[in-house]
Protein backbone atom coordinates (compact mmCIF):
# COMPACT_ATOMS: atom_id res chain seq x y z
CA UNK A 1 0.00 0.00 0.00
CA UNK A 2 2.87 2.32 0.80
CA UNK A 3 4.16 2.09 -2.74
CA UNK A 4 0.76 2.95 -4.14
CA UNK A 5 0.73 6.03 -1.99
CA UNK A 6 4.17 7.05 -3.13
CA UNK A 7 3.13 6.69 -6.72
CA UNK A 8 0.05 8.80 -6.27
CA UNK A 9 2.10 11.50 -4.60
CA UNK A 10 4.73 11.38 -7.31
CA UNK A 11 1.97 11.65 -9.82
CA UNK A 12 1.25 15.19 -8.75
CA UNK A 13 4.89 16.17 -8.88
CA UNK A 14 6.03 14.36 -11.96
CA UNK A 15 3.04 13.62 -14.08
CA UNK A 16 4.85 12.54 -17.18
CA UNK A 17 6.85 9.81 -15.51
CA UNK A 18 3.98 8.56 -13.52
CA UNK A 19 1.59 8.13 -16.38
CA UNK A 20 3.96 5.37 -17.41
CA UNK A 21 4.09 3.99 -13.92
CA UNK A 22 0.33 4.00 -13.95
CA UNK A 23 0.15 1.89 -17.09
CA UNK A 24 3.04 -0.34 -16.06
CA UNK A 25 0.76 -2.11 -13.60
CA UNK A 26 -1.28 -4.99 -15.11
CA UNK A 27 -4.34 -4.34 -12.94
CA UNK A 28 -4.40 -0.71 -13.94
CA UNK A 29 -4.06 -1.63 -17.60
CA UNK A 30 -6.97 -4.02 -17.16
CA UNK A 31 -9.02 -1.21 -15.61
CA UNK A 32 -8.18 1.05 -18.54
CA UNK A 33 -9.28 -1.56 -21.04
CA UNK A 34 -12.53 -2.11 -19.11
CA UNK A 35 -13.48 1.56 -19.08
CA UNK A 36 -12.36 1.91 -22.69
CA UNK A 37 -15.41 -0.17 -23.61
CA UNK A 38 -17.86 1.76 -21.45
CA UNK A 39 -17.97 4.17 -18.52
CA UNK A 40 -18.21 2.24 -15.27
CA UNK A 41 -18.86 2.81 -11.58
CA UNK A 42 -16.09 1.89 -9.11
CA UNK A 43 -18.23 -1.03 -7.96
CA UNK A 44 -18.67 -2.39 -11.48
CA UNK A 45 -14.92 -2.09 -12.09
CA UNK A 46 -14.06 -3.87 -8.83
CA UNK A 47 -16.48 -6.69 -9.69
CA UNK A 48 -14.08 -7.71 -12.47
CA UNK A 49 -11.20 -8.45 -10.13
CA UNK A 50 -10.41 -10.85 -7.35
CA UNK A 51 -8.65 -8.10 -5.40
CA UNK A 52 -10.40 -6.26 -2.61
CA UNK A 53 -12.53 -3.27 -3.42
CA UNK A 54 -10.09 -1.02 -1.54
CA UNK A 55 -7.18 -2.22 -3.68
CA UNK A 56 -9.09 -1.53 -6.88
CA UNK A 57 -10.18 1.81 -5.56
CA UNK A 58 -6.51 2.76 -4.95
CA UNK A 59 -5.72 1.79 -8.54
CA UNK A 60 -8.62 3.90 -9.79
CA UNK A 61 -7.38 6.78 -7.68
CA UNK A 62 -3.93 6.60 -9.26
CA UNK A 63 -5.36 6.44 -12.77
CA UNK A 64 -7.61 9.36 -11.94
CA UNK A 65 -4.77 11.45 -10.53
CA UNK A 66 -2.71 10.73 -13.61
CA UNK A 67 -5.66 11.93 -15.68
CA UNK A 68 -5.99 8.64 -17.50
CA UNK A 69 -9.54 8.49 -16.19
CA UNK A 70 -12.06 11.22 -15.70
CA UNK A 71 -15.23 10.99 -13.72
CA UNK A 72 -18.81 12.11 -14.21
CA UNK A 73 -21.63 12.13 -11.71
CA UNK A 74 -24.97 10.59 -12.61
CA UNK A 75 -27.38 10.86 -9.73
CA UNK A 76 -25.63 9.26 -6.78
CA UNK A 77 -23.26 7.23 -8.92
CA UNK A 78 -19.80 8.20 -10.10
CA UNK A 79 -18.82 6.89 -13.52
CA UNK A 80 -15.24 6.57 -14.69
CA UNK A 81 -14.38 7.16 -18.35
CA UNK A 82 -11.15 6.67 -20.23
CA UNK A 83 -9.44 9.93 -21.08
CA UNK A 84 -8.39 9.23 -24.67
CA UNK A 85 -6.38 12.43 -24.91
CA UNK A 86 -4.12 11.37 -22.10
CA UNK A 87 -3.79 7.92 -23.63
CA UNK A 88 -2.57 9.57 -26.82
CA UNK A 89 0.18 11.25 -24.88
CA UNK A 90 1.56 7.81 -24.12
CA UNK A 91 3.20 7.64 -27.48
CA UNK A 92 6.53 7.04 -25.86
CA UNK A 93 6.50 3.28 -26.01
CA UNK A 94 10.05 2.99 -24.72
CA UNK A 95 8.90 3.37 -21.13
CA UNK A 96 6.86 0.12 -20.98
CA UNK A 97 9.84 -1.64 -22.59
CA UNK A 98 12.16 -0.19 -19.96
CA UNK A 99 9.71 -1.13 -17.23
CA UNK A 100 9.61 -4.71 -18.51
CA UNK A 101 13.41 -4.96 -18.18
CA UNK A 102 13.38 -3.17 -14.85
CA UNK A 103 10.95 -5.77 -13.51
CA UNK A 104 13.06 -8.64 -14.84
CA UNK A 105 16.31 -7.21 -13.49
CA UNK A 106 14.78 -6.50 -10.08
CA UNK A 107 13.72 -10.12 -9.95
CA UNK A 108 17.16 -11.29 -11.06
CA UNK A 109 18.79 -9.20 -8.34
CA UNK A 110 16.55 -10.47 -5.56
CA UNK A 111 16.94 -14.11 -6.68
CA UNK A 112 20.73 -13.85 -6.86
CA UNK A 113 20.97 -12.18 -3.46
CA UNK A 114 19.90 -15.53 -2.02
CA UNK A 115 23.02 -17.09 -3.51
CA UNK A 116 25.18 -14.52 -1.79
CA UNK A 117 26.54 -15.72 1.44
CA UNK B 1 13.38 6.92 -6.86
CA UNK B 2 16.13 6.72 -9.43
CA UNK B 3 15.58 4.47 -12.40
CA UNK B 4 18.08 1.68 -12.25
CA UNK B 5 17.50 0.34 -15.72
CA UNK B 6 18.32 2.79 -18.47
CA UNK B 7 17.50 2.55 -22.14
CA UNK B 8 19.51 4.52 -24.62
CA UNK B 9 17.69 4.57 -27.93
CA UNK B 10 18.61 7.31 -30.36
CA UNK B 11 16.16 8.40 -33.04
CA UNK B 12 16.52 6.87 -36.47
CA UNK B 13 18.87 4.14 -35.42
CA UNK B 14 18.30 0.43 -35.51
CA UNK B 15 19.95 -0.40 -32.24
CA UNK B 16 19.54 0.46 -28.59
CA UNK B 17 21.42 -0.07 -25.36
CA UNK B 18 20.04 -1.22 -22.02
CA UNK B 19 22.19 -0.65 -18.95
CA UNK B 20 21.69 -1.69 -15.38
CA UNK B 21 23.85 -1.71 -12.29
CA UNK B 22 23.36 -4.57 -9.87
CA UNK B 23 23.98 -4.92 -6.21
CA UNK B 24 25.65 -8.25 -7.01
CA UNK B 25 29.18 -9.47 -7.71
CA UNK B 26 29.71 -9.91 -11.45
CA UNK B 27 29.99 -13.71 -10.97
CA UNK B 28 26.45 -13.89 -9.60
CA UNK B 29 25.10 -11.59 -12.29
CA UNK B 30 26.63 -13.84 -14.92
CA UNK B 31 25.35 -16.97 -13.20
CA UNK B 32 21.82 -15.57 -13.54
CA UNK B 33 22.35 -15.69 -17.31
CA UNK B 34 24.16 -19.00 -17.41
CA UNK B 35 22.03 -21.30 -15.27
CA UNK B 36 18.80 -22.41 -17.04
CA UNK B 37 16.88 -22.79 -13.77
CA UNK B 38 17.73 -19.29 -12.63
CA UNK B 39 16.97 -17.80 -16.07
CA UNK B 40 13.54 -19.44 -15.90
CA UNK B 41 12.88 -17.76 -12.55
CA UNK B 42 13.67 -14.17 -13.41
CA UNK B 43 12.53 -14.22 -17.02
CA UNK B 44 9.29 -15.87 -15.97
CA UNK B 45 9.54 -18.37 -18.79
CA UNK B 46 10.12 -22.05 -19.34
CA UNK B 47 13.66 -22.71 -20.54
CA UNK B 48 13.44 -25.51 -23.10
CA UNK B 49 17.06 -25.27 -24.00
CA UNK B 50 20.00 -23.17 -22.89
CA UNK B 51 23.43 -24.30 -24.01
CA UNK B 52 25.63 -21.76 -22.31
CA UNK B 53 28.65 -22.06 -24.58
CA UNK B 54 30.07 -20.81 -27.84
CA UNK B 55 27.89 -22.07 -30.71
CA UNK B 56 25.22 -23.20 -28.28
CA UNK B 57 21.51 -22.61 -28.78
CA UNK B 58 18.65 -21.48 -26.58
CA UNK B 59 14.89 -21.79 -26.60
CA UNK B 60 12.29 -20.27 -24.26
CA UNK B 61 8.58 -20.87 -24.07
CA UNK B 62 5.99 -19.07 -21.94
CA UNK B 63 2.47 -20.35 -21.33
CA UNK B 64 -0.59 -18.68 -19.85
CA UNK B 65 -2.29 -20.25 -16.79
CA UNK B 66 -4.39 -22.41 -19.13
CA UNK B 67 -1.28 -23.91 -20.69
CA UNK B 68 -1.54 -22.10 -24.02
CA UNK B 69 1.84 -21.04 -25.34
CA UNK B 70 1.84 -17.26 -25.56
CA UNK B 71 5.50 -16.63 -26.25
CA UNK B 72 8.19 -18.67 -27.88
CA UNK B 73 11.67 -17.47 -28.72
CA UNK B 74 14.98 -18.95 -29.71
CA UNK B 75 18.46 -18.08 -30.80
CA UNK B 76 22.06 -19.12 -31.03
CA UNK B 77 24.99 -18.16 -28.88
CA UNK B 78 27.92 -16.80 -30.84
CA UNK B 79 30.24 -16.09 -28.00
CA UNK B 80 30.24 -17.02 -24.35
CA UNK B 81 32.98 -15.77 -22.04
CA UNK B 82 32.14 -16.31 -18.36
CA UNK B 83 31.81 -13.12 -16.32
CA UNK B 84 32.59 -11.04 -19.39
CA UNK B 85 30.28 -11.34 -22.34
CA UNK B 86 27.59 -13.18 -24.26
CA UNK B 87 26.84 -12.57 -27.92
CA UNK B 88 23.62 -14.15 -29.09
CA UNK B 89 20.68 -13.86 -31.44
CA UNK B 90 17.04 -13.58 -30.46
CA UNK B 91 14.08 -14.52 -32.62
CA UNK B 92 10.42 -14.93 -31.74
CA UNK B 93 8.33 -17.71 -33.22
CA UNK B 94 5.00 -17.04 -34.89
CA UNK B 95 5.66 -13.37 -35.46
CA UNK B 96 7.07 -11.87 -38.57
CA UNK B 97 10.03 -10.09 -36.97
CA UNK B 98 13.61 -10.53 -38.05
CA UNK B 99 16.10 -11.98 -35.56
CA UNK B 100 18.01 -9.46 -33.48
CA UNK B 101 21.63 -9.52 -32.40
CA UNK B 102 22.45 -8.98 -28.74
CA UNK B 103 25.79 -8.07 -27.16
CA UNK B 104 25.79 -8.53 -23.41
CA UNK B 105 28.73 -7.16 -21.45
CA UNK B 106 29.23 -7.96 -17.80
CA UNK B 107 31.44 -5.62 -15.86
CA UNK B 108 32.76 -5.70 -12.30
CA UNK B 109 32.33 -2.36 -10.54
CA UNK B 110 33.33 -3.28 -6.99
CA UNK B 111 33.54 -6.66 -5.24
CA UNK B 112 29.83 -6.51 -4.57
CA UNK B 113 28.47 -4.56 -7.53
CA UNK B 114 28.40 -5.04 -11.27
CA UNK B 115 27.03 -3.59 -14.47
CA UNK B 116 25.28 -5.12 -17.43
CA UNK B 117 25.34 -3.42 -20.81
CA UNK B 118 23.11 -4.98 -23.43
CA UNK B 119 23.27 -3.66 -26.96
CA UNK B 120 20.52 -4.91 -29.25
CA UNK B 121 20.82 -4.54 -33.00
CA UNK B 122 17.66 -4.77 -35.11
CA UNK B 123 17.35 -5.31 -38.84
CA UNK B 124 15.82 -1.88 -39.44
CA UNK B 125 14.54 1.23 -37.67
CA UNK B 126 11.02 -0.07 -38.19
CA UNK B 127 11.92 -3.41 -36.64
CA UNK B 128 13.23 -1.63 -33.55
CA UNK B 129 10.02 0.39 -33.25
CA UNK B 130 7.81 -2.68 -33.56
CA UNK B 131 9.86 -4.62 -31.06
CA UNK B 132 9.75 -1.77 -28.55
CA UNK B 133 6.00 -1.49 -28.84
CA UNK B 134 5.48 -5.14 -27.91
CA UNK B 135 5.47 -4.88 -24.08
CA UNK B 136 2.80 -2.21 -24.15
CA UNK B 137 0.77 -4.12 -26.71
CA UNK B 138 1.18 -7.31 -24.68
CA UNK B 139 0.03 -5.51 -21.55
CA UNK B 140 -3.11 -4.42 -23.31
CA UNK B 141 -3.56 -7.89 -24.74
CA UNK B 142 -3.31 -9.36 -21.28
CA UNK B 143 -6.01 -6.98 -20.17
CA UNK B 144 -8.15 -7.98 -23.14
CA UNK B 145 -7.62 -11.65 -22.46
CA UNK B 146 -8.70 -11.10 -18.89
CA UNK B 147 -11.76 -9.32 -20.25
CA UNK B 148 -12.54 -12.25 -22.53
CA UNK B 149 -12.12 -14.62 -19.63
CA UNK B 150 -14.62 -12.62 -17.58
CA UNK B 151 -17.08 -12.38 -20.45
CA UNK B 152 -16.83 -16.14 -21.07
CA UNK B 153 -17.58 -16.81 -17.41
CA UNK B 154 -20.69 -14.66 -17.63
CA UNK B 155 -22.09 -16.69 -20.51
Amino acid sequence: MTSLYLQSNNCVMEIRRDVFQAIADPTRRAILSLVAVQAMTPGAIAANFNSSRQTISKHIQILNECELLHQTQSGREIYYHLNPQKMKEIDNFIEPFRQMWEDRFNKLESIMKNYKK
Amino acid sequence: MEKKTKIHAEENRHDLTITREFDLPVELLFKAYEDPEIVAQWMGTKVIKLESKKHGAWEFETSDPNGNVVFKANGVIHDFIPNEKIVRTFEMDNINFAPQLEFLEFEKLTDGTSKLTMQIIYKSIEHRTNQLKLPFAQGLNMAHNRLEEIVTKLK
